[in-house]
This record gives C-alpha cells, sequence and structure tokens, in this order.
C-alpha cells in the first residue's frame, strides 16, 4: 500500500517535471519586439530567426516595421516611448536621436559586459553616435557615410576639394556636368552642411551641445554652397533634391560628380549598367586641400533597449547578437549597410560587393558626429530653413544670422 | 423618420396639460430620448471638445516631450513667441495667399461644373460620376501625382511649357502647382454644394424671365445667382475653412520650402518634429481661432439671411 502511494507521487513529480521542462522552452521565452526601419533585403528577418535560435530558447525576436521615412520613425516611437509604452524592447534609432531619447529617459544605458560586447573593435565614429554625455545609450548596429562618386569617362582625377570639383564640372557640357548632392529643405540638407563645416575644421555646436561655434568655418562652408547653387554644375532641381533624385540624375547621365551614400553603387549596376561601367569612387572632396573624407558627416542606426521593456536582459542580449560579426557581414552584403566593426572592413565577404569598403573605413575613421543634443531636431530644423533655398543667403551675414537661430532653437521657446 | 415623428408627437403634444401633468409615458419618453442622445453627445465630447480642451491647457504650459520633468505653466507666454515671431505672420499671409486663390478659381469652376452637370441631357449620372473623381483620390496621392507632374526632370508639365528652370524650385510657380493641384482635387465638391443650390432655383421663374426677353446672362445673373446665394455661401464657408488647413499638398511638394510654409505645416514642425507640444498647442489654437474668424466674417458679414435656407437644403 505504502509503496504505491510513493510510486504515484514519483509519477506525479516527475510528469510535473516534464511539465516545468516543457514550459521552460514555451510559456518562459521572452517575446523582444525590435521596431526597426524596413530592411527590404529580409537580412534583419534572417537575423531575428538565427539570434532567436541561438538564445536556446531564451528569447524569440519579434519584428515590427517601422516607415521608411527617418521622421516618421522618430514620430512612431516617440509617441510610444512617451506613453511609457512596455511593448518596445528594441529599436533601431538614427545616429542623431540618441541624446533626445536618451534625456528623455526613454532608452536604457549600457553598461559592464553588455556595454563591453557591443562595442570592443567597433570603430569610433559609430560608439561616439551611441554615446552621450560620456555614457553609452545604444549598440553601434550599421554605420554609414557618403562618397564621391564619379564618372570616369568625364573626369579622368577624381578632385579632392570643393573648389576642384566644380571647377572640373564648369569645363564639362551642361548636359552632363552636374554634381548631385541633397540640397531640399530637409535632414540630408544639414547633413551636407555639417560635412562641410567639419572639413572646414569647424563645428556647429561645441561637445556639450549648448553653445553654437559656427565662426569663419560656417562661412566657407556657406561660400561652397553658395558656389555650387550660382555655377552651371547645379542641378536646375537642387533646392528640392534628396538622396533619390540625385540618384536618379546620376543614373539618367546628366551629372559627372554625385555625393551620396553606398546604396547607388548596387542601383546603377542593375538599372544604369552603362553608367555603372565608368562609376568611379573616391573620399568626399574636403573643403580645405589635404581634408578629402575628413568630417564627413556620419550616418546609420544603432539599437536602443527601451526603457519601458518588461525583458531587460533578453533584449540586451538580443540586440548584441543582431550586430555580431555574421549579421553585420549579411547586413553589408544583402542591405548595403556599412559595419560598425573596425576589422570587417577586412573581410573578403565584404570585399566582394564593397569594392570601396577601405574608403568607407577611412572615411569613418575622420567622420564628423552632427551636433549632439537633446534638441537637434530644433537644431537641424533652424539650419534647413535658415540656409534653404542653397545659395539664398548672403555669406558675409548668414553665419551671423544662423548662430542666432540656432541659440534661438536650444532656447526652446522660439518659434521655428 | 417617419417612425420617429410619431414618437415625437405625442411628448410634443404634452406640455400644455401643465408640468406636473407629464404623463408617466412622456417622461419615459424624454428619458429615452437622452439616452439615444447620450452616445452621440458623449462620441463628440471625447473626440472634439477634449482635444480642443486640452490643446488649450497645453498651449498654457510650457510642455516638451522630451523634458517632461520641465514642463510648467507659463500662461500666455506661447501665444508672446507665436504672435511675436515674424514666422507666425509670414505663414498667415501664405496661407492666405493659397486660400484665396484656391477657392476663388474653385467657385468659378465649380459653378460652370455644376451649370454642366445640372444641364446635361443624357449620362447625367455618368457626368456627376466622372466630376467627382478627383475629390474621390487621397490627398497625398494627388499630390505626388501632381508633384510627379511638375518636376523638372521626368514631368509632363516643365516639358509642356518648355520650360528649362525646375518650376517647383521657385516661388510663384510653386505656388502656382499647389493652387493648381488643390483646384483640381476640390472643385468637384464645390460643384457639388453648388449644384444642391441650382436645383432649388424654379424653373417657372427662368420660363418667366424667357417670355420677358431676359437673354441667358441676364438670367443667370439675376434669377439664378440670387436665388443660389445661400448656397454659395455654403459652399465658400467650407471651401475656405478646409482650404485654410491646408496641409498635405505642400508637405508633398516641397514640405515648406520656397517661401510656402502654411500654419498647418508650423503647427506639424513645432508638435511633431521638435515635439515641442507647448508651442504647437499654441499655433493649433491659433489656427482654431483663425478659422473661427473667418467663419463669423462668412455667416455675419454676408448677411445672417444666408443660413437658414442653405444649410438646411445641405
Amino acid at each position: 500500500m505504502r509503496k504505491r502511494a510513493v510510486s504515484i507521487a514519483a509519477l506525479g513529480l516527475a510528469a510535473m517535471g516534464i511539465a516545468a521542462c516543457g514550459s521552460g522552452s514555451g510559456a518562459g521565452r521572452a517575446t523582444i519586439n525590435l521596431y526597426t526601419f524596413p530592411e527590404p533585403s529580409g537580412s534583419f528577418a534572417s537575423a531575428a530567426k538565427d539570434c532567436s535560435a541561438a538564445s536556446h530558447g531564451s528569447y524569440k525576436i519579434n519584428i515590427n516595421v517601422l516607415p521608411s521615412a527617418a521622421d516618421a520613425q522618430r514620430t512612431n516611437l516617440v509617441r510610444r516611448l512617451a506613453a511609457k509604452d512596455s511593448s518596445i524592447d528594441l529599436m533601431t534609432m538614427d545616429v542623431i536621436w540618441t541624446p533626445e531619447f536618451a534625456a528623455a529617459g526613454w532608452i536604457k544605458q549600457w553598461t559592464g559586459a553588455n556595454k563591453a560586447a557591443v562595442t570592443n573593435g567597433v570603430l569610433p565614429g559609430p560608439i561616439k553616435t551611441a554615446t552621450w554625455q560620456g555614457k553609452l545609450y545604444a549598440a553601434p548596429f550599421n554605420s554609414n557615410t557618403q562618397l564621391l562618386w564619379y564618372r570616369k569617362d568625364l573626369v579622368p582625377n577624381p578632385p579632392t576639394t570643393w573648389a576642384e570639383m566644380i571647377a572640373q564640372a564648369k569645363k564639362l557640357s551642361p548636359k552632363e556636368n552636374k554634381i548631385e548632392i541633397q540640397g531640399a529643405q530637409y535632414e540630408g540638407f544639414t547633413v551636407w552642411f555639417n560635412s562641410l563645416v567639419n572639413s572646414a575644421g569647424g563645428k556647429i555646436l561645441s561637445p556639450d551641445g549648448k553653445k553654437v561655434v559656427l565662426g569663419p568655418p560656417a562661412a566657407q562652408a556657406a561660400a561652397v554652397i553658395n558656389d555650387l547653387a550660382h555655377s552651371s554644375a547645379a542641378d536646375p532641381s537642387l533646392s528640392n533634391e534628396m538622396e533619390d533624385q540625385n540618384r536618379l540624375a546620376f543614373e539618367s547621365g546628366t551629372a559627372a560628380f554625385e555625393l551620396n551614400y553606398p546604396f547607388v553603387y548596387p542601383s546603377a549596376k542593375t538599372l544604369a549598367p552603362k553608367i555603372f561601367k565608368n562609376m568611379g569612387y573616391a573620399l568626399w572632396p574636403g573643403v580645405a586641400p589635404g581634408h578629402a573624407g575628413k568630417g564627413v558627416s556620419i550616418g546609420g542606426s544603432n539599437l536602443g533597449v527601451g526603457a519601458y521593456s518588461k525583458h531587460l536582459p533578453q533584449a540586451f542580449a538580443a540586440a548584441a547578437c543582431l550586430r555580431n560579426s555574421k549579421n553585420q557581414i549579411r547586413n553589408a552584403n544583402g542591405g548595403g549597410l556599412p559595419p560598425v566593426s573596425g576589422n570587417l572592413y577586412d573581410d573578403p565577404a565584404l570585399a566582394k560587393n564593397y569594392p570601396f569598403h577601405q574608403l568607407i573605413k577611412e572615411e569613418l575613421a575622420n567622420a564628423s558626429v552632427r551636433p549632439q543634443t537633446p534638441l537637434y531636431s530644433d537644431v537641424s530644423l533652424a539650419i534647413q530653413k535658415t540656409l534653404s533655398p542653397p545659395g539664398s543667403g548672403n555669406p558675409k551675414t548668414v553665419v551671423k544670422t544662423l548662430t542666432n537661430q540656432i541659440k534661438q532653437a536650444l532656447g526652446g521657446s522660439a518659434l521655428l | 423618420m417617419s417612425s420617429g415623428t410619431a414618437v415625437a408627437t405625442p411628448a410634443a403634444a404634452a406640455p400644455p396639460k401643465g408640468k406636473p401633468g407629464l404623463t408617466e409615458r412622456a417622461r419615459a419618453e424624454r428619458k429615452l430620448g437622452w439616452m439615444l442622445c447620450a452616445p452621440a453627445v458623449i462620441v463628440m465630447v471625447a473626440v472634439t471638445a477634449y482635444p480642443v480642451v486640452y490643446a488649450f491647457v497645453l498651449s498654457l504650459q510650457r510642455a516638451d516631450l522630451r523634458f517632461p520633468a520641465a514642463n510648467k505653466f507659463v500662461g500666455f507666454a506661447n501665444y508672446g513667441h507665436v504672435l511675436g515671431a515674424k514666422l507666425w505672420w509670414q505663414d498667415v499671409a501664405h496661407t492666405l495667399i493659397i486660400t484665396f486663390f484656391s477657392v476663388a478659381l474653385e467657385l468659378v469652376l465649380g459653378m460652370a461644373l455644376a451649370l454642366v452637370m445640372h444641364r446635361a441631357i443624357f449620362g447625367r449620372g455618368t457626368v456627376r460620376a466622372v466630376a467627382l473623381i478627383p475629390y474621390g483620390i487621397v490627398t497625398v496621392v494627388a499630390a505626388f501625382s501632381w508633384r510627379y507632374a511638375w518636376e523638372a526632370d521626368s514631368g509632363w508639365i516643365p516639358h509642356l511649357l518648355g520650360l528649362k528652370s525646375d518650376p517647383l524650385t521657385k516661388t510663384t510657380s510653386s505656388y502656382a502647382a499647389i493652387i493648381i493641384s488643390e483646384v483640381w482635387k476640390t472643385t468637384p465638391f464645390m460643384a457639388l454644394l453648388l449644384l444642391a443650390g441650382l436645383a432649388i432655383v424654379p424653373d417657372e421663374l427662368h420660363e418667366a424671365a424667357k417670355v420677358d426677353g431676359a437673354t441667358t446672362l441676364q438670367r443667370f445673373v439675376r434669377i439664378t445667382l440670387p436665388l443660389m446665394k445661400p448656397a454659395i455661401l455654403v459652399a465658400l464657408l467650407f471651401r475656405t475653412l478646409d482650404a485654410f488647413r491646408i496641409f498635405d499638398t505642400v508637405f508633398i511638394f516641397n514640405q515648406g520650402a520656397h517661401g510656402t510654409e502654411t500654419v498647418s505645416i508650423l503647427g506639424y514642425n513645432q508638435l511633431l518634429n521638435r515635439l515641442n507640444l507647448g508651442l504647437g498647442s499654441t499655433v493649433s489654437v491659433l489656427i482654431f481661432v483663425l478659422v473661427a474668424i473667418i467663419a463669423a466674417i462668412f455667416i455675419k458679414g454676408f448677411g445672417a439671411a444666408a443660413a437658414p435656407g442653405g444649410v438646411e437644403r445641405n
């Protein structure tokens, strides 16, 4: 009798053990919601699948796709985060959002082993974009920067300065001499201005993000914009052009030069094979001689962990996995997103689709970060609206006007 | 409708008997009436009154989504910042230019379209349906197709006009493009409102005038227009209020660059770009005030006689 009772109890315990085991890999598994910009090649989806599988049942990454425009992504995330939405575990953040999200307390700081895992071997530029007031607030995910793309059949020696480039373009036939750059009133224009100011040796804001320090380099930058806008090399649509219009113009053969991100390279390969045959690449030209590829604005995105997430340890682990070497290479080859880890630029797997990878690495090493302040949107809006349309400002007074506008933007109470 | 009147009649007949004499049934019906109205009232309060009041409350604060700790009551300081800014008045002027020209053109073209639709002998239904197509297209989609039509490289308009420069990079031509796009899109709406006005002009008047020897133009100016005045006013009022809040078309064309920024884009920049809820709400409240002023001018300024007939018939 007693023996039987014991065996029943043992059976019961065994059953419970099995049940417990089952819940360990089923119900106990955290769903990590990743909010990301759309990645058309499916690289993120593959990475999410691989990482979920490699987590041994600790988490499963669920991808939520944000709109394609960066400002729409931000609006979407910000509204949820301001309402303390706990469903945002992970998010891809444009590099310019870090101070804003960190200051508002919407993302978690990275410390200790988590921090080491996502910063070891990462280029300094991308780390800086993920840092605010000396603390790391996101995992560098992918980087980006512009190169100079030019027509080898028209331009035998790629220019190293803006003055040289404009002079070369002026000598060509007006039908195919355009310099394609982002001149519309939007973030891309700020990127251009920031690259020029840094290339001229200046900065827009002080490192703490509190003071406007434009000075003479900004005047030189404004002069370059004016020179281009008033030359025959300016696209007639310059003041309405964004990255994609630039790409289209270059592919249609009207341009000799284009300043743009690497996505234009595979695009020309498939859409404009004739142009592609003569498509050369070089460092972004400098404002001053000897500054080619220096101070170019850094782009790309970082992975932020939502401050209201209910699965913080898993979210940190998932973020670290999503940006591991294998996934960075996959994102570069599939989606054209340059890696953040320096050693990957020597990986043969990258060189195949990315013949210009060493130029990107060189530019990233000397890149400039756009002004780091929680009020970045305000500052950028002030820059775009003051300088737009390109060539409209008087180079002598524009720095003063711009300084005042940015000061007002930092004050937070002026209409912009 | 008919069952509604049937129920209402006994209740309306009850009062003469004196208040205490309200029958049990009348009281129950009154209660039922309130209960039937309640969902609509609650929904209206929730979706209209609450946001309006909340926007006003926010406009009195320094409120920024990014700095929740720094939020505080600042009275009318935000109004001072907005009304003291050159930008606000510039944008009001831009908005008024777009509103005036688009509504004026829509009135003329809408009237022509309404006359055609009214007098169409065959295929009346088809004519009306075809005329309504632009109004049925999503504004953003319509704006995109117009922008592509105006683009220097790929658009057919610059090509057709033989333009060498990009019309969307110049202020005047940008306005023209925006206004044409708006007119194309909303003329059918104007025409539909005017058509309703045309329908109430009795044919006998026209026939009598014809017998008296009035020309077509005389009949239009002396008979049709005066009788249609209420409908015209309602159509103008609706369209002016709508046009004053223009956002989509301008945003798609050039985000308000080249001096085309409207007050709605200004509000968008403060609210959604800068996340500055205080300033943004102030802009919203001021737009609301301007819209209210426009409505008041239309209703008071153009004769109160317009309101009753016109509104009911529409």
